[in-house]
């Protein structure tokens, strides 16, 4: 993939998680799709506002447990019944309702992981870099104290100085260009 | 600390008459600046480092004390015929019941929106997962031949030998090691947006690389905060039928044998509630040390305590109804064999085990937390603390040994003796838990930033983003 190159957006910071959410619904409304904000704490408003409704985390997540169980529970029967059969106590080779069990214990296992692993990976994550690490005031900010706007150059309706001067409407604290 | 009045103690809420959760006059910035300033700062405090000396001193013993058992086989503890298990069993419960607290609070106060807990949530789950790291040891040595413990999990092997699903020790394997594994995984994504905290906070460029890397370059952007949080709450949905399950199987272990004391079927909610109950005293063994040390008063307030004692107290109380009920049913039973088992733990040979169990568990703790000025008392509750976590020990000493030397045969009765290395093992996992500890508390946020930044007053969000600066520019 060639380096991309130019301006990534602008970033808009604010003070308080108000002033973000209400500038992000009117960036909405103003037509703009591609923008993100960033924000020192899950902000559920800020969501909303850019009506991002509907994630897949759980969706993964019930896909492992379903593996999980399936996976041992077919191991155990596999195992007890034709790979290994012991008489244990004279009781059936199938005996399922020991291998429940150990089949909740996986059910459990791989639906935690798939939640934990499956959540990194839609993030996008691990991604070390990203431009609005470039932004000088955003990373002494945006995960501790402050809440950033982000409108990205990708959106068609996006113009260097339009854009500087409809985010400069919401009181930011400051507006700042971000390079790829 | 005594009760101040209500009105002039500015930690109490004056609209609920309740300690406050969180000091006034915070801001998400004073919030981070101070848990971060604890991991970030580069003077480490002296009483770290002598804590981490006679930490590393003591754990030595599981260092020695493995060496010699590697060398010499389990023939060097106590354990013997009648009484199989012994020390062994007894810690691995015992320290796998102290992990449950971190659980119960990561998991299930989070699903009942406990907001409370937030500020004890991360080190309950670092306990947790070095009170398991302690509990697993045990197992694992005392298979006999410990290199070969890897013969415990299903792998395709040239023997063709395959574990045995309907063994409660078989079940043990995969509830332990889902519970450490979940463990992890939930402390681990609960300390992302922490990890990018520190990374954009540190001025070291060894700590800005080491955080950056664990952070994994989390930006706080909002999608993944949703995703986040998604996951957040699976986490906990999934571990809280986990932490029920994993003490349950572990009582299985004991109430699956046709033992008299053991094959009982009030076991499961008996042993989960006792793990309970250790666990919040260990968080009260080690949440007052460090509030104090760190000056973190603001954030583990007198509520926090007040809480842990009243879940104490609950739990406690499940825990005295099952001893009374195992009591009333070795009589109701009308069995010769649960009598004797009764009868022996009281006033047999090992009479003090029972009876101290008694003293610590129930005695003490039930009769003193009914009140709210022991309560928030901090230094009752560090004493009480560990008088409740030798009881939960001498419980599970009652149960493994006082029913197991004393069995169906007098002829084969024997007795149960602790040797040397009994005690120097258990000894020095207290060293390796303290050690652990020390080192998250010295180079992990021992307090989920973004989790306390969500308690503030600040959150709220009022419509129409206007603040008070932009409200009065309208009007002129």
């Amino acid at each position: 993939m060639p380096r991309k190159e130019g301006i990534y957006g602008l970033l808009a910071e604010f003070n308080t998680p108000s002033e973000l959410v209400y500038a992000t619904e009117e960036a909405r409304a103003a037509g703009y799709r591609r923008m993100e904000c960033y924000t020192p704490y899950p902000v559920e408003e800020a969501a909303e506002a850019l009506h991002f409704h509907k994630n897949r985390v759980p969706l993964l997540c019930l896909l492992g447990g379903l593996m999980g169980v399936t996976t041992a529970f077919l191991m155990e029967t596999w195992m007890s019944v034709w790979a290994y059969p012991l008489n244990i106590a004279g009781r059936p080779l199938f005996s399922w309702p020991a291998f429940i069990i150990p089949a909740y214990e996986w059910t459990i296992l791989f639906a935690g992981l798939s939640a934990g692993f499956g959540m990194i990976a839609l993030n996008g994550l691990p991604q070390l870099y990203h431009p609005v690490f470039n932004a000088p005031n955003f990373r002494n900010g945006a995960t501790t104290d402050k809440f950033f706007l982000c409108l990205e150059a990708a959106d068609p309706q996006f113009s260097p100085s339009g854009t500087r001067a409809f985010l400069e409407k919401f009181h930011a604290v400051s507006v700042v260009e971000v390079d790829h | 600390m005594a009760t101040k009045n209500p009105i002039e103690d500015p930690m109490i809420d004056p609209r609920t008459g309740e300690y406050a959760v969180i000091a006034p006059g915070h801001n998400f910035k004073s919030v981070t600046q101070k848990i971060a300033s604890i991991v970030l700062t580069s003077n480490t405090p002296l009483g770290w480092f002598f804590g981490l000396m006679v930490g590393g001193a003591v754990a030595t013993g599981v260092v020695i004390g493995c060496t010699w058992l590697f060398l010499k086989g389990v023939g060097i503890w106590g354990v013997t015929i009648p009484g199989a298990w012994g020390f062994a069993i007894i810690n691995f419960v015992w320290w796998i019941g102290i992990g449950h607290a971190g659980t119960l609070i990561s998991a299930i106060l989070l699903l009942f929106k406990q907001t409370w807990r937030n500020s004890i949530n991360r080190f309950a789950e670092a306990m947790t997962i070095f009170a398991v790291v302690c509990a697993g040891t045990f197992p694992l040595i005392h298979v006999g031949r410990p290199w070969l413990a890897y013969w415990l999990f299903p792998y395709p092997n040239t023997m063709n030998v395959w574990p045995q699903f309907r063994s409660p020790l078989a079940w043990d394997v995969f509830a332990v090691s889902t519970y450490a594994t979940i463990s992890i995984v939930f402390w681990y994504v609960g300390m992302i947006p922490d990890f990018g905290t520190l990374r954009d906070r540190a001025t070291m460029p060894f700590a800005k690389y080491v955080y950056g890397m664990l952070s994994l370059g989390w930006r706080g952007s909002t999608r993944h905060w949703i995703r986040y949080e998604s996951a957040s709450l699976l986490l906990a949905g999934l571990s809280t039928p986990l932490v029920l399950s994993v003490h349950t199987v572990i009582s299985f272990d004991f109430a699956v044998a046709a033992l008299a004391g053991w094959h009982t079927t009030i076991f499961p909610p008996y042993f989960v509630a006792g793990a309970v109950y250790s666990g919040f005293a260990m968080v009260l063994t080690l949440a007052i040390p460090i509030r104090k040390f760190y000056h973190l008063e603001d954030m583990v307030t007198l509520r926090h305590l007040d809480n842990m004692a009243k879940v104490m107290l609950a739990t406690g109380s499940i825990v005295a109804y099952g001893y009374g009920m195992e009591v009333f049913m070795s009589w109701y039973s009308a069995s010769h064999w649960e009598f004797f088992m009764m009868w022996n733990r009281m006033f047999g040979p090992m009479w003090w085990g029972y009876w101290m169990l008694i003293l610590t568990n129930i005695a003490i703790p039930l009769t003193t937390l009914w009140s709210r000025k022991l309560r928030v008392n901090v230094g009752y509750l560090f004493v009480l603390s560990f008088i409740v976590n030798i009881g939960m020990w001498f419980e599970r000493f009652v149960i493994v040994v006082t029913s197991l030397y004393r069995e169906y045969l007098p002829s084969s009765w024997g007795t149960y003796v602790a040797t040397k290395w009994d005690y120097m093992l258990f000894i020095g996992t207290w060293g390796l838990f303290t050690c652990l500890f020390l080192l998250f508390v010295r180079f992990l946020p021992i307090i989920p930033m973004s989790e306390i930044r969500m308690m503030l007053p600040q959150t709220k969000i009022t419509r129409g983003g206007k603040t008070a600066e932009t409200v009065s520019e309208e009007m002129s």
